[in-house]
């Protein structure tokens, strides 16, 4: 026991003299907040769980925070949470929304807590993929018309004697499965149930040189690693997906666009006016999602690398 | 537990035609399937609705519209919201957040594991005291310090609440029968219900913030430290109460005197278990925006990053095995209350002091306030899980794919036809059926109860799908539990090699090995019980190892004197004594795999796991979500009360 004293005596006096050399906390001026934050404010900003969607999010809150002096507060929230943060207030901006009728009817329409702030300029595409080997290996694949005469080639475990659709993200709506019954598939749709397992599947299939089909959508990251090819099903035309169990026809190319509450709309702050102004391509997102995906760079860093080398296409929101 | 009644069966008469009667029960079964197969099945699609689904959207609308209106709103939930919001808010300006105008936390990385470590000392002992300094200090070397810091500060905060209010509650359950056979629906309700289902609703309630994330957290672990509160006040010996009360104690003389004191030791487990219980909510808290080492392992997996997610995985684990050897040490010392060194005084003073002195530092300079910033083991570590993972896809998938498709085809395939193909009202007589022979006729009205509220949900089919997987993983975790159990129960050395993995397959995330899985098991049905029985069977491997251990040293030595071998040993000395054990291993077992459900409806698993991930991804199919919660719920509380009427512990006597 005298021992440990002395260890203990010994120890306070060692912490003691190494921590008096050491620099003290507030010696560097703080950063400390500047002059612009009092006109922008806080600017809540929901993140989407999928990475596209923060490369979108991050290009925004970094501008929002360099030019405008914003402070951004980023949520990390599944879309129905995030807009169910307008009617509460705990969200400004929904920056990447697929479509989702049915919380514009909800938000938007009945319980007026949100508003639509315009296109983002990415094209959203769904659709049944597969590995690029299969494309290169059977070309005719990517034609619905031969899906069947291919279709003993996907069986698996789960799908008995028919073919293995894979079907994916509960987040995403599909038509999968009235799809394979009135175009009369030989396939059987089965729910892998996450992107993680969706991304995983096309993985193994290239690596492995195993069968996959598949529901997939980009703009994506992953489709940078690997260039899946889409099956062409028979072409969309307007109103041809009106009657949900009578669907026979592919996806339509959705208008990704922006989403914004009432009150963030109505104070129209500079945060909402960049929001709304904010534009680009789906190139444009690929690269800074491959930042962030490929180069594990973090958010901000890959949005300050994109934003400093389009300087034009920021000068352009900002003149709005 | 209500079971007098199983008293009253005349037992002797049945007993042997038991099991005939079973297998024939099974075999008429198997008949009636032949020519009926495939009809009345209550089959219905992933996108489509029931009445129940599209009533339970517009409740939940309802509630949203009404929300800022509402003076319940205003006035109650607001206030818990503010409440609770303030009180994480605080401890994460302890330790976490930047705050009081200050670009770091009141106390640093040198404060905080100071203080841990003389807390550890305080309530435990020396060892347990560097192993939590040693496991802290890690957190910062994997570059994960803050992070750490805010899981440990919702988690201590939803600990602290749960205690508060789970306590009381186990007292007065553990005091009054009547109130313990009310709440324990509930309870079980609380832990099976998977969280997903209520994460929306939450924060429609009480907002996105901490206050949602503290409230889903304490949900799944209030329930532990109620039970097992309720268990220790039931476990204090009759004759000390009575030798109280003869004396003309009061009913809070005899709680403070003689309840309390001499069930502190089990009540401390339950604050273990509390704690176990909330770290394993921190990934999926961390989908409402909570801090911390839940969001590094989601935005992870965004990107595939298996390494970057172990890393944070690997801190959880470590967090959980800090905790829980900390507060094991501190049940096992207040058995040894009246021990205290003489010196213990003045060390604790002197240390104290240290304490004192680290947290002024850390409060005062940068270097101990932010942890150097060297990510160094943090990367390693990340790279050796990536190249772990790599190394495992592409050399074993082949060898994995066999076994899956070995289990998929010769059990699951079948088990899954005959329950799923079968009637309704087939399957359901089968098990009312069995719940009577079984248990009693108490048994088997709750088992009839149960199956018809699964009718009700509108999701039989998927329940049947749900539970033949469920069978199949219970199955292999038993498997599993017995072999492993037995091995840890005989030999010290095995127990001590093999507990740390356990430990960490019960709190790893199990978002964090999903990637790997799915890339050695595709996106099946297999990789969904894998998953399960990853998280399930350590709990049923320690309950085993715990039981053959429980067996008196002289039993087995006069088994061994008697000229046993190992083998008879094991199979008739050690494992029919550990029955109850192994009872219990398997109820366990099977609660834990059910809560793995929804996990396993992102792997691949359908059925009701993927009902309630799509319910809670999309708005239109809510109702059906928590439809498909409430399904899980009945099927754990059918196979729970089943298992608990066959268990050979429950029929002599009950509690009191």
């Amino acid at each position: 026991m005298r021992l440990q004293r002395l260890v203990a005596t010994a120890a306070v006096t060692a912490l003691a003299l190494t921590g008096c050399g050491g620099e003290k906390i507030g010696d560097t001026g703080s950063t400390g907040s500047s002059a612009a934050a009092a006109n922008c404010g806080t600017f809540n900003l929901a993140i989407n769980p999928w990475v596209g969607y923060e490369a979108t999010a991050a290009v925004i809150a970094y501008v929002a925070e360099k030019d405008l002096g914003c402070t951004v507060t980023k949520k990390d929230l599944k879309e129905e949470i995030a807009w169910q943060g307008f009617g509460t207030g705990e969200v400004d901006a929904v920056v990447e929304n697929w479509g989702h009728d049915d919380l514009k009817k909800k938000y938007i329409d009945e319980q007026k807590t949100a508003v639509a702030a315009g296109s983002t300029g990415n094209k959203g595409i769904i659709g049944w993929y597969v590995a690029p080997w299969m494309a290169e290996k059977y070309p005719d694949i990517t034609d619905w018309n031969n899906l069947n005469k291919y279709a003993s080639m996907f069986k698996t475990s789960e799908s008995g004697d028919k073919g293995q659709l894979l079907d994916g993200d509960p987040s995403f709506v599909t038509n999968d499965e009235a799809l394979v019954k009135n175009l009369k598939l030989d396939y059987k749709v089965v729910y892998a149930g996450s992107e993680t397992a969706l991304i995983t599947a096309f993985r193994q299939s290239e690596a492995k040189k195993t069968p996959v089909i598949g529901y997939f959508y980009e703009p994506q990251w992953f489709l940078a690693e690997l260039k899946l090819a889409k099956v062409n099903l028979p072409a969309y035309t307007a109103g041809c997906d009106a009657d949900a169990a009578k669907i026979a026809c592919d996806y339509p190319e959705y208008d990704l666009d922006k989403i914004v509450s009432k009150k963030f709309a109505d104070a129209n702050g500079p945060a909402y006016k960049l929001v709304k102004a904010f534009n680009w391509t789906n190139d444009d997102q690929n690269v800074v999602a491959k930042y962030i995906a490929e180069d594990k760079m973090s958010a901000a860093d890959a949005a300050k690398k994109w934003v400093e080398a389009n300087p034009d296409k920021v000068k352009a929101w900002l003149a709005q | 537990m209500t079971t007098t009644t199983a008293a009253a069966v005349p037992r002797p008469g049945i007993r042997l035609s038991k099991p005939v009667k079973v297998a024939a029960i099974l075999v008429a079964w198997v008949l009636i399937w032949i020519p009926t197969h495939g009809t009345h099945t209550l089959s219905l699609s992933p996108a489509d609705l029931t009445p129940l689904h599209e009533w339970l959207n517009e409740v939940n609308d309802t509630v949203g519209a009404n929300r800022n209106s509402s003076p319940i709103f205003l006035y109650f939930f607001n206030e818990i919201r503010a409440g609770i919001d303030a009180l994480v808010t605080f401890v994460q300006a302890l330790i976490s957040q930047p705050s009081f105008g200050r670009p770091v936390p009141v106390l640093g990385w040198l404060g905080v594991v100071a203080v841990v470590a003389y807390i550890s000392w305080f309530f435990g002992n020396w060892r347990v005291a560097l192993l939590a300094a040693g496991g802290f200090v890690f957190f910062g070397l994997q570059g994960l310090w803050q992070e750490s810091m805010d899981t440990l500060a919702l988690t201590l905060s939803a600990v602290a609440i749960s205690l508060l209010i789970g306590i009381p509650l186990g007292i007065w359950a553990g005091l009054s029968d009547r109130f313990n056979a009310l709440v324990t629906p509930v309870l079980d309700f609380m832990q099976t219900m998977p969280t997903f289902v209520y994460l929306a609703p939450l924060t429609l309630l009480f907002l996105i913030g901490p206050a949602s994330a503290t409230i889903a957290t304490l949900i799944y672990a209030m329930p532990p430290a109620i039970r097992i509160t309720a268990h220790a006040i039931r476990s204090v010996p009759r004759a000390a109460v009575e030798a109280t009360d003869s004396l003309g104690a009061t009913g809070r003389q005899t709680l403070t005197g003689v309840l309390l004191p001499l069930s502190k030791r089990t009540i401390v487990l339950g604050v273990n278990q509390t704690i176990m219980a909330a770290l394993s909510m921190v990934t999926i808290a961390a989908l409402i925006d909570a801090p911390g080492l839940g969001k590094t392992v989601i935005k992870a997996l965004q990107t595939l990053d298996v390494g970057t997610a172990f890393n944070a995985g690997l801190a959880i684990v470590v967090m959980a095995i800090v905790l829980d050897r900390v507060t094991t040490a501190a049940s096992n010392r207040v058995r040894q209350v009246g021990t205290t060194h003489r010196f213990r005084r003045p060390v604790a003073a002197g240390l104290g002091v240290l304490t004192a002195i680290c947290c002024y530092m850390s409060y005062t300079y940068v270097w101990a306030a932010e942890f150097p910033d060297q990510a160094g083991v943090g990367r390693a570590i990340s790279r050796g899980a990536d190249e772990v993972t790599l190394w495992a896809q592409t050399e074993l998938s082949t060898a994995t794919e066999a076994i899956k498709n070995l289990v998929t085809f010769a059990l699951l395939n079948p088990l899954q036809s005959l329950l799923v193909e079968s009637p309704w009202w087939l399957v359901g007589a089968v098990v009312v059926l069995l719940a009577a022979l079984i248990g009693t006729v108490r048994t088997a009205v709750t088992t009839a109860a149960c199956v018809a509220l699964l009718i009700g949900t509108g999701l039989w089919q998927d329940s049947m799908t749900t539970l033949a997987m469920t069978i199949v993983a219970t199955l292999l975790v038993m498997v599993l539990g017995v072999v492993v159990g037995v091995w840890m129960g005989r030999n010290r050395f095995a127990d001590r090699i093999i507990r740390p993995a356990l430990d960490a397959g019960q709190t790893m995330p199990a978002f964090v090995y999903l990637v790997p899985f799915l890339a050695l098991f595709s996106a099946t049905r297999f990789t969904a019980i894998v998953a399960a029985v990853v998280f399930a069977a350590p709990v049923a491997i320690k309950i085993v190892a715990d039981g053959v251990r429980g067996i008196s040293a002289t039993t087995v030595e006069a088994a061994t004197a008697a000229g046993s071998n190992t083998w008879q040993l094991i199979t008739k000395v050690q494992l029919p004594m550990a029955r109850s054990s192994l009872t219990l291993a398997a109820n366990q077992g099977l609660i834990y795999v059910l809560s793995m459900v929804v996990v396993g409806g992102l792997v691949g698993a359908g059925a009701l796991g993927y009902d309630v991930v799509a319910g809670f991804s999309q708005g239109q199919l809510y109702g059906k979500g928590l439809a498909a919660g409430a399904a899980i719920v009945l099927l754990g509380i059918m196979l729970d009360r089943i298992a608990r009427a066959s268990s050979p512990s429950n029929s002599p006597k009950g509690h009191r």
